[in-house]
């Protein structure tokens, strides 16, 4: 009977030590988007790397994760946010929710990808919102696939296009950017007129657009859609029968697509601050970075990273993405939001 | 009873204070807390940004459309449904219960999904138009209803036409057929004995279906986002709007509030004239009141009903397994065995299994807290004449005509809203549950509740008081009454809470009502983890996962449906 209570108030003892101590495993949490994926492989070399441990925790799409992160700054829900975008960096580094920290794995990134001089928000991956098209309707029909984004108000496009609403969509409102971007602030309002008249279709999410509206990859009557570069290597790699050739195909011409990088950074309040500095650099290291295309249909930043055969075939880099300054992007969202949806919907 | 049960029975009282604690917490406090900051960010109203877009032409028509949908899907859901109640009340045919839980299943499908399933039927290459077009010579698709009032409407009747036919249809079971027969034959003609005699009886129940039906359209979001197409918006998707996109607090929280303010002035007004309007009735074992189809009309309308719900409900689910089972026109399982395989190595893979299990289990106990709460909480409101003129007097007695209509805002209020509210009010011990497993079930507790006291109220109120003395003069104590006359009485109503709550939380995607999705990954979640991606294996495993949740909820239902708390057989 003694024996037992001995060993009892050792493993007690063991326990209080256990929770005393901070020398146990730290866990991270991480906050992203639901659209966050990632292997398993990848998040157990971290801790194998570093003993710390990490929890994710999605938080809604790339607004409503921002938002939330903002509402709970003086009680952060988690150490590191992964995948605040360039539409909304802004309204991330205006709340001040990030820490700077000036990762070394910043070495290894194209500068034109970091649009934060303090460092607060690292670039950690980007894809390209580009037009995709339905390449079996173009060869069944005497049309050439569109090649940029002034044939989508050609008259012979009349009735082909579905895009998505900029105020409830990120791939919609990259898309309005990449019309800024191209036909400058002065000739975009002009431009969504034409479509409107050529029988603009808007749905108010990607989902509702690609499953729903596009004859790619749906019962849907329309070949053009706003998607990603990177959708045709996905639909290969997610057929249902093994294929070689996407059914899909992108539109990468000069200034018809828009570039979404996508932005980590540790938060303000986090008492973790050395190991959330360990997961950033982990994440803009070599291991995470080649693991996301294939998770996320994304590209690494980190320029060491190699694609995966399947991205290297069947995606296409868009050589000059459309492009507009994150500072009038800041200055002029909702404005441009707002003329849009008077032009286009009203 | 046990010994211990019977020690705690004096102080039962205390128990009217678990929904008024559970209310509280989880929702007034934080509702509260993320109004003020929208309203009042320093501690002073800010009223003027707020009053510009009130008075803004644009927030007048948005909240015409609410109000107005709201009406007319109201009208047809509850038309359409009451003709089907009676015959699920009135009549024995075989497949009742599988044809009653499969109506109860678009309720857990998500609105992308069933989008889809319209399209399948309704779109332009769907199978009405190629059928058009292919016998009756159409040449175009004749039937162009995408994106119109039309679809939205479709679509609210889909989802909401099992409230209103579960709700009316276990009230109406009861109900004594021998006072229509003894109008018609007294001369009264069908018509006039439905009007006269089974529509004052029903009243109660057909209300309480309404008023969910109405509160449901008029907060109406993925149908009218997704299915009506950025050419509509209501009340619930210009908050969403202004509190994700724009980040505009204010407004947010502004829209919120009057959201909440006008079901609450309804609510009000229609717990006040449903008060009095029950009352005690003898009723009759269901058994008793369902007679086989016999005559030409039993066929007709048996037949007729069936056939509406066929049309309305069943072929879009149809269309939507079936094509589940399908790639190029050809018959496959792969879309089923691709879900037990982890092609990626992802973190967020969750074998179908699972998936199940952590949905049934959040389901469950979520339907224990809302069917518990929910019980006392129409004990609470219900005022019987026994306890009205026992504590007219007391203070605490008066507040309950308050409490039924504050109960039924959980599911008028906007789920990001609130969402957001826990985030800031739910930060510090003892609550900081932000990230806790059990905010889930609690969150999907809270919009169920509402439908059990709906369901349960009409049927307590009915229970005539003299059964009860008639039971206590019989030396019977009071555990032994409940159990005895109060549970047989109620307890298709509150069964039809319980497959109510378990439906709602077995559809809940919740990425708004609650911040963390701790690592228990449910159906939906793998639904909507499917549809983010590119690919056709995405897409069917996406159905095959839909498919598979329809299966384990019409299993749930009929489970539910056969609880007995002991031998008190059917009544």
């Amino acid at each position: 009977m003694r024996k037992i209570y001995s060993i009892l108030a050792v493993s007690l003892l063991l326990l209080l030590t256990a929770a005393c101590t901070p020398s146990g495993p730290v866990t991270l949490t991480l906050m992203t988007h639901d659209s966050f994926e990632i292997s398993e492989e990848t998040i157990a070399a971290f801790t194998e790397e570093t003993g710390i441990i990490v929890e994710i925790l999605k938080s809604g799409d790339g607004g409503e994760m921002v938002n939330k992160a903002i509402l709970a700054k003086d009680d952060p829900l988690a150490d590191v946010l992964f995948g605040v975008d360039n539409t909304f960096l802004s309204r991330a580094l205006d709340n001040d929710i990030f820490v700077a920290y000036d990762s070394p794995a910043l070495a290894n990134i194209d500068a034109s990808l970091q649009l934060d001089s303090q460092n607060r928000a690292l670039p950690v991956d980007y894809g390209d919102v580009c037009l995709n098209y339905d390449k079996a309707w173009f060869a069944d029909s005497d049309l050439e696939p569109p090649t940029g984004l002034e044939d989508l108000a050609d008259p012979a496009y009349s009735g082909l296009t579905v895009v998505q609403n900029p105020a409830t969509s990120t791939p919609g409102l990259a898309f309005l950017l990449a019309t800024v971007g191209h036909f400058g602030e002065d000739g975009y309002i002009a431009y969504w007129e034409s479509l409107v008249a050529n029988d603009l279709l808007v749905t108010n999410g990607w989902e509702d657009a690609y499953w729903g509206e596009f004859s790619g990859a749906s019962d849907g009557t329309r070949p053009i859609v706003v998607s990603y570069a990177s959708s045709p290597p996905a639909e290969v790699l997610f057929a249902a029968e093994p294929i070689d050739e996407a059914p899909t195909a992108a539109v990468v011409g000069d200034g018809s697509c828009f570039r979404q990088i996508e932005f980590v950074g540790i938060l303000q309040g986090t008492e973790h601050q050395e190991e959330a500095q360990q997961l950033v650099d982990f994440m803009l290291g070599a291991t995470f970075q080649e693991d996301i295309p294939l998770n996320m249909f994304v590209y690494p930043t980190n320029s060491n990273a190699t694609l995966p055969d399947v991205f290297a075939e069947h995606s296409l880099i868009p050589a000059n993405p459309a492009t507009v300054d994150p500072s009038a992007i800041t200055a002029n969202r909702e404005a441009w939001i707002d003329a849009w949806t008077t032009t286009v919907l009203r | 009873m046990t010994p211990f049960l019977r020690k705690l029975y004096p102080y039962r009282h205390w128990a009217f204070l678990l929904p008024l604690l559970f209310f509280g917490l989880f929702y007034f406090y934080p509702l509260g807390a993320i109004l003020q900051l929208g309203l009042a960010p320093d501690g002073r109203l800010q009223l003027s940004h707020i009053l510009d877009f009130l008075s803004d032409g644009y927030f007048l028509s948005i909240l015409w459309f609410t109000f107005w949908q709201a009406v007319v899907s109201t009208l047809l859901t509850v038309g359409l449904a009451l003709p089907g109640a009676y015959i699920f009340a009135r009549y024995q045919f075989w497949g009742k219960a599988t044809m009653k839980a499969i109506m109860t299943l678009p309720f857990v499908l998500p609105t992308v999904v069933v989008a889809n399933a319209f399209t399948a039927l309704l779109g332009p290459r769907g199978l009405l138009n190629e059928a058009a077009q292919t016998w009756l010579g159409f040449s175009s698709a004749p039937i162009t209803l995408e994106r119109t009032i039309w679809m939205i409407l479709l679509a609210h009747v889909f989802y909401n036409y099992s409230v209103a036919l579960r709700m009316i249809s276990g009230y109406w079971q009861n109900l004594n057929p021998d006072l229509v027969e003894a109008a018609q034959m007294l001369g009264a003609s069908p018509w006039r004995a439905f009007w006269k005699v089974n529509w004052p009886l029903l009243r109660p129940a057909i209300f309480a279906a309404t008023v969910l039906v109405f509160t449901f359209s008029f907060t109406s979001f993925g149908v009218v986002l997704i299915l009506g197409g950025p050419g509509f918006s209501t009340l619930e998707v210009e908050i969403y709007r202004q509190a994700v996109n724009l980040f505009d607090l204010p407004i947010a929280a502004a829209l919120s509030l009057l959201q909440i303010l006008f079901t609450f002035v309804l609510m009000w007004f229609y717990t006040r004239s449903q008060a009095g309007l029950t009352r005690p009735l003898r009723l009759k074992s269901a058994r008793a009141t369902v007679r086989p189809i016999k005559t030409l009309f039993d066929r007709i309308m048996v037949g007729g009903n069936l056939g509406l719900m066929f049309i309305l409900l069943a072929s879009p689910l149809l269309a939507l397994v079936s094509r589940s089972f399908l790639t190029d026109n050809r018959l496959t399982f792969q879309f089923y065995r691709q879900l037990t395989v982890n092609e990626r190595g992802s973190i967020f893979f969750v074998p179908p299994g699972w998936a199940v299990f952590n949905s049934v289990a959040i389901a469950l106990v979520t339907m224990v807290i809302a069917v518990g709460l929910g019980l006392i909480s129409v004990y609470l409101i219900a005022t019987d004449t026994a306890a009205r003129t026992q504590h007219q007097n007391h203070r605490l007695w008066r507040i309950r005509g308050w409490l039924d209509p504050l109960f039924m805002l959980p599911i008028a209020t906007s789920a990001v809203t609130l969402g957001f509210g826990y985030i800031i009010a739910l930060n510090k011990p003892p609550l900081n549950l932000r990230q806790s497993l059990i905010l889930v079930p609690i969150a999907h507790a809270l919009v169920a509740i509402p439908f059990v006291i709906r369901a349960v109220l009409p049927a307590l109120r009915r229970i005539d008081p003299k059964l009860r003395e008639a039971a206590t003069l019989l030396g019977a104590d009071a555990p032994q009454v409940w159990r005895q006359i109060d549970w047989p009485l109620m307890r298709r109503a509150v069964l039809v809470g319980a497959v109510f709550a378990f439906t709602i939380s077995m559809g809940e995607f919740g990425a708004t009502v609650f911040i963390a999705r701790p690592n228990m990954p449910t159906m939906p979640v793998a639904i909507f983890r499917f549809l983010g991606q590119p690919g056709e294996l995405n897409y069917g495993q996406a159905l095959a996962m839909s498919s598979l949740l329809m299966l384990v909820c019409a299993i749930g239902f009929i489970a539910i449906e056969r609880f007995r708390l002991g031998d008190e057989g059917e009544f």
